[in-house]
């Protein structure tokens, strides 16, 4: 079995957000990590590998330092690393960065493609099922678990309320949650191994059956209009009174506000 | 693509079990507004078997026209039969703009439709309005009037942008559910109906359904309560929940959680407040032994008083909570619950 794993590096916005005095957003300060999402993708693509034998490939897009996140799936366990990268691809909308993608793995043979249900950074959602549509084969978006029976692929779906059991046929596009598992470890010898591996770096000379009315900033049908840092609610009244006071104070409150 | 062919506000008018979701209602609200500033008209597409019935429904929300698609391969939600459905009916009725709730549903169907169709598509949004792009004029770039523009945050709700789609059509966009606002029913409302149906060949996109597993649960949903008692990790446990539980009933509110707590398995997913969970306006939001982390803020921001409880006061919840108190929940709520109690048989 062959799995492609697509993953994102991204500035670590879960738990680490950090401000400048101004109020914006200190990326600086901020690590580049593999996405969650793409993360639980990579192991469960790579416990199918444990449990099946496959042959699993991470592919990203990217500036050419995005390459770490590739190092650090080969050492989680990966066998190939692609990187592709190129100045004409920046500034790309879900709609020109799901082409590519789909132009890249046009090159690679798979049964099962992995991507993480949404990047922390742009939070759309929207490049797995459009990587999907664009390479005509089925999705099923939001994995809570994955399994193989009889050469089909058998997914729990996340829904609100509910989950479907799903059943596809092969190949077919799977989003990952980041509840699907608790992605493992590098391992020294992986990280070691890594570190001398050779990344596979394709350009936009090697991509397959793409137009280039469909790439970068030029071929995105969205484009912004305006971008502005969230201009917070500002903080009320924060009180420290022993428990006794801090109830009477928030009683006064709700009464005052016409809540009891 | 001749832009000018595109008129009408559609509305993914989502239903499951047959029953209309919310969001469709909050949806049709907004295309309203969009329809007015445009001086074009509001359309429900609704997808599913047996659903006719539910168009005087749609129409009682603001729907003027509604496109009924029914077939029995679209009883249960598949991506490939409703995209393709969905992306049929752009087709056939080029939509100006197409709204989609940003449900497990629509978020899996929007990019799906949005890729066939070869449009862009803007996630998640929190604002939709009617504008020029650029919005300010740019020497040598020709502005473009009547234009989408969809506001939506990003980098986990740190920073908002604003989108447009102005050289292709539809300008789609999924809304965030609880973002939006229904009108008030107009009892007796009709639209006109469509059937249209594209036909329906299964071929190896179509995926089979084994099983649908419902999750055992009785509760309301927390997106209509008017006031949200929330716990976080800092209430301990599951069984410390029903300090919250008491203080929920005696103020006529639901509880709610953040997401540590069902990732530890305390609550289900359906009481998750946050980016991955729902978006709630309540009047009244109770943070109890919540940190409020950035992805947490998110959906319940727009409460309109939010009341913060929590030991560390250095916890981000307290930069956007109109009252907060720094303490022990454990002392404070029950004591709480007990004078909310009493003050209520005074009365």
């Amino acid at each position: 079995m062959k799995i492609v794993v697509c993953v994102k590096q991204v500035p670590d916005t879960k738990g680490g957000v950090q401000f400048n005095p101004d109020g914006t957003l200190n990326r600086a300060a901020m690590l580049a990590i593999m996405n969650p999402d793409d993360k639980a993708g990579l192991e469960a693509a790579l416990r199918l590998k444990d449990q099946y034998g496959a042959e699993v490939t991470v592919v990203t897009m990217g500036l050419p330092k995005a390459s770490d996140v590739l190092r650090e799936a080969l050492a989680m366990g990966a066998d190939k690393a692609i990187l592709v990268t190129d100045r004409v691809l920046g500034g790309a909308d879900t709609w020109a960065t799901s082409s590519t993608l789909a132009a890249a793995i046009r090159n690679l043979e798979y049964d099962l493609i992995i991507t993480g249900r949404q990047a922390i950074d742009g939070d759309t959602a929207q490049v797995g099922p459009q990587i999907s549509e664009h390479l005509d084969i089925p999705v099923i978006s939001y994995a809570q678990d994955i399994k193989i029976e009889d050469g089909h692929v058998i997914v729990e779906r996340q829904f609100e309320d509910r989950y479907h059991v799903l059943k596809a046929q092969m190949p077919c596009l799977i989003t990952a949650l980041s509840e699907l598992n608790e992605p493992r470890y590098m391992t020294p010898g992986g990280i070691f191994d890594a570190c001398e591996a050779e990344i596979t770096t394709w350009g936009r000379a090697d991509l397959k059956d793409l137009d280039d009315a469909n790439i970068g900033l030029a071929g995105s049908p969205t484009k912004i209009a305006k971008a502005s840092d969230k201009v917070r609610k500002g903080a009320g009244e924060k009180v420290t009174l022993d428990p006794e006071e801090s109830v009477v104070y928030l009683m006064g409150k709700l009464a005052e506000k016409h809540i009891i | 693509m001749n832009l000018e062919e595109y008129k009408g506000v559609y509305v993914f008018a989502e239903q499951v079990d047959n029953k209309l979701s919310g969001i469709a209602f909050e949806l049709l609200g907004k295309a309203k507004d969009l329809a007015g500033d445009l001086d074009t008209y509001v359309a429900a597409v609704v997808i599913g078997s047996e659903i006719k019935g539910l168009a005087d429904e749609l129409a009682a929300h603001g729907a003027e026209k509604v496109i009924v698609v029914d077939d029995p391969e679209l009883k249960v939600y598949r991506t490939e039969p409703y995209a393709h459905a969905l992306s049929e009916v752009i087709n056939k009725y080029k939509p100006e703009i197409m709204l989609v709730g940003a449900t497990a549903i629509g978020r899996d169907l929007g990019p799906r439709v949005s890729a066939r169709v070869a449009t862009g598509l803007t996630a998640d949004c929190t604002q939709l309005e009617i504008g020029d792009f650029p919005i300010n004029p740019v020497a040598g770039k020709e502005q473009k009037h009547n234009q989408l523009l969809m506001t939506r945050p990003a980098f986990g709700g740190n920073t908002i942008a604003t989108i447009a789609c102005p050289d292709n059509r539809p300008q789609m966009a999924t809304v965030r559910p609880g973002v939006m606002q229904k009108i008030d029913k107009i009892e007796g409302a009709k639209a006109e109906v469509e059937e249209f149906n594209p036909g329906f060949t299964p071929d190896n996109k179509y995926v089979e359904i084994m099983d649908v597993v419902k999750a055992v649960s009785e509760t309301v949903d927390i997106m209509d309560a008017k006031i949200l008692v929330s716990g976080g990790r800092g209430v301990g446990s599951p069984e410390n929940f029903r300090i919250l539980e008491e203080l929920a009933e005696a103020l006529g509110g639901e509880v709610s959680c953040s997401r540590a707590v069902v990732d530890n398995g305390w609550k289900p997913k359906d009481l998750q407040v946050g980016q991955t969970g729902k978006t709630v306006r309540p009047q009244v939001y109770f943070a109890i032994g919540i940190s409020g982390a950035i992805q947490h803020v998110a959906g319940m921001e727009e409460a309109d008083v939010i009341i913060a409880i929590n030991k560390d006061e250095t916890a981000p919840i307290f930069d956007v909570a109109d009252y907060g108190i720094v303490g022990d929940l454990n002392k404070i709520v029950p004591e709480l619950t007990k004078q909310i109690k009493a003050a209520a048989i005074s009365k």
